[in-house]
């Protein structure tokens, strides 16, 4: 199961390569035209695989945030002053009692997370909201990615559109009878 | 090709494994900076379309104008004005036919609701995932299905040939609009922050609003070429007769 | 649940490879929406739904409608 997973890991990758081979193949060694062009469609769609795959993290969700995470942080920014307030007061108190207890890991999980509630009175127009970026797939590659989806359907109606044309002046669609065609005609 | 194949195959064993969170594309700090800050600076919660509409909003412009040449090109390639040549192998092929009444009845039912979806995908681009583009391209879709059902004819009595190129014209206008509106009021081009002045609401408002007007300037213009580009293809350029 | 992800692998690798063997070319087109379509599904797991939208309605629509209209106009035979 372990070279299963070693496997998974980079099958991506493999499953990519083999892909653009492929469309690569057919754009240069296929006799008809449209075969042709359905090659570099393929070719096209596998490097958005690419791109998409590296942008994956591994127990990551979605690049939309959430309905909470959205109105919860206009609750949370109008409390968050409020508390802080208190907060410094019971830092100041708790710091003191710390030394005497010796809770080591309490006192600094509290000393870290009264630190951030710091942070946050300091950037006052953060508010509270954290964002984890390690939660949230990468959404940069995605844009890029949008765009060459469209650039790929404009381009294939561009060269449906020249193919029609040749077929209407060859009567073919066939890339060696039209060479034929060219040279016997010269 | 097969070269080139274990060239390939040799270069991937340098890439990071596939998930890492740690990978460099991953934890780039433009990213992060993208996930972090989008929902503080513009109170939209899809990062691809906010990045897409405000952040790269340069580059969908002319991925706009890309789609709009793609469409005067084909039409430019096959168009039968102006050029002789034997056009006789492509008379109309088919007769005038009854639409058959199952498709009829279903075409019916169906093309004003996949309408009102794509307004649902362009409208709600900013919560869900969608935009401007997509809901172009459905309802784009749904005048190739009119046209798919009936003949092209009827098709083009409801989107007239000549008005087409008009409506994806003003899409690209709407989208350079907002830029130059920026421009003139003393922000950098496609700013949208300094648009505060025209439009209700704060700065992250104002970007919210302009990242929609954007949009429906995108959809105006996917929808009308991907139906001209249809209308092209399955007629040859002669607008004429159709599937 | 890479499993899935492995199966969806496998089997656009055989459809990419179908589509281009076949010598009628109305199944290419037919083919070629499947790929499309199974792409489609790749990227929603890898959690890219924008991307996946975008090629749901581009590439399994309207892009084998525009295949399938020129092969219309053009012939249906392919000798390879």
């Amino acid at each position: 199961m372990e070279l299963l997973e070693g496997i998974a890991d980079r099958f991506n990758y493999w499953i990519y390569v083999i892909l653009m081979m492929i469309g690569l193949f057919a754009m240069i060694s296929k006799n008809n035209l449209i075969k042709k062009l359905i090659g570099m469609s393929i070719f096209q769609t596998a490097i958005i695989l690419f791109y998409v795959s590296i942008s994956y993290k591994e127990g990551a969700t979605i690049p939309i945030l959430y309905h909470d995470q959205v109105h919860g942080a206009h609750h949370e920014e109008a409390s968050v002053t409020e508390t802080a307030a208190h907060h410094d007061a019971e830092q100041v108190a708790h710091e003191a009692s710390a030394d005497v207890h010796a809770e080591a890991s309490d006192h600094a999980e509290h000393a870290a997370s009264s630190d951030h509630d710091d942070h946050a009175v300091s950037h006052e127009d953060h508010g509270s909201l954290e964002i984890d970026p390690d939660l949230f797939v990468n959404p940069l590659p995605h844009v890029l990615m949008l765009t060459a989806i469209v650039v790929g359907v404009a381009t294939l109606g561009v060269g449906l559109a020249i193919t029609q044309k040749l077929y209407g002046e060859f009567g073919t669609l066939e890339e060696s009878e039209i060479l034929e065609q060219i040279k016997s005609a010269k | 090709m097969i070269i080139t194949g274990l060239l390939l195959l040799q270069a991937e064993k340098d890439f990071p494994d596939w998930g890492d969170t740690s990978s460099p594309a991953n934890s780039y700090r433009l990213s992060q900076h993208y996930i972090t800050q989008t929902l503080h600076e513009t109170t939209v919660p899809n990062m691809v379309t906010a990045v897409l509409a405000d952040y790269r909003g340069y580059d969908t412009m002319f991925e706009t104008v890309v789609i709009f040449t793609a469409g005067i090109a084909i039409i430019g390639i096959l168009s039968v004005i102006g050029t002789g040549g034997n056009r006789e192998q492509f008379e109309p092929k088919l007769s005038e036919k009854k639409p058959d009444l199952i498709i009829d009845t279903t075409c019916r039912l169906i093309i004003p609701i996949i309408q009102v979806f794509a307004l649902y995908v362009v409208a709600h681009g900013h919560h869900s995932p969608g935009g401007g583009f997509q809901g172009g391209v459905i309802f784009g879709a749904s005048f190739i299905l009119l046209a798919l059902a009936r003949n092209l004819q009827t098709a083009q009595a409801w989107v007239p040939e000549n008005r087409i190129l008009n409506l994806a014209g003003i899409g690209i206008f709407i989208y350079a609009g907002f830029g130059v509106a920026a421009l003139f009021l003393g922000g950098n081009f496609l700013d949208y922050g300094v648009l505060t002045k025209i439009l209700p609401g704060g700065v992250e408002d104002a970007r919210s609003h302009s990242m929609l007007g954007v949009e429906i300037g995108v959809a105006f213009t996917v929808t009308a070429i991907m139906f001209s580009i249809y209308s092209s293809l399955a007629s040859n350029g002669t607008m004429k007769e159709g599937i | 649940m890479w499993i899935f992800d492995l199966i969806i692998l496998v089997f656009v690798v055989i459809t990419a490879f179908i589509s281009l063997q076949v010598k009628d070319l109305l199944s290419a087109a037919m083919i070629f929406g499947v790929y499309s379509f199974l792409m489609c599904l790749l990227w929603s797991g890898m959690g890219a739904v924008d991307v996946a939208f975008t090629e749901a309605a581009v590439g399994a629509g309207v892009s084998a409608v525009f295949l399938i209209s020129t092969i219309f106009r053009t012939s249906r035979r392919s000798s390879d």
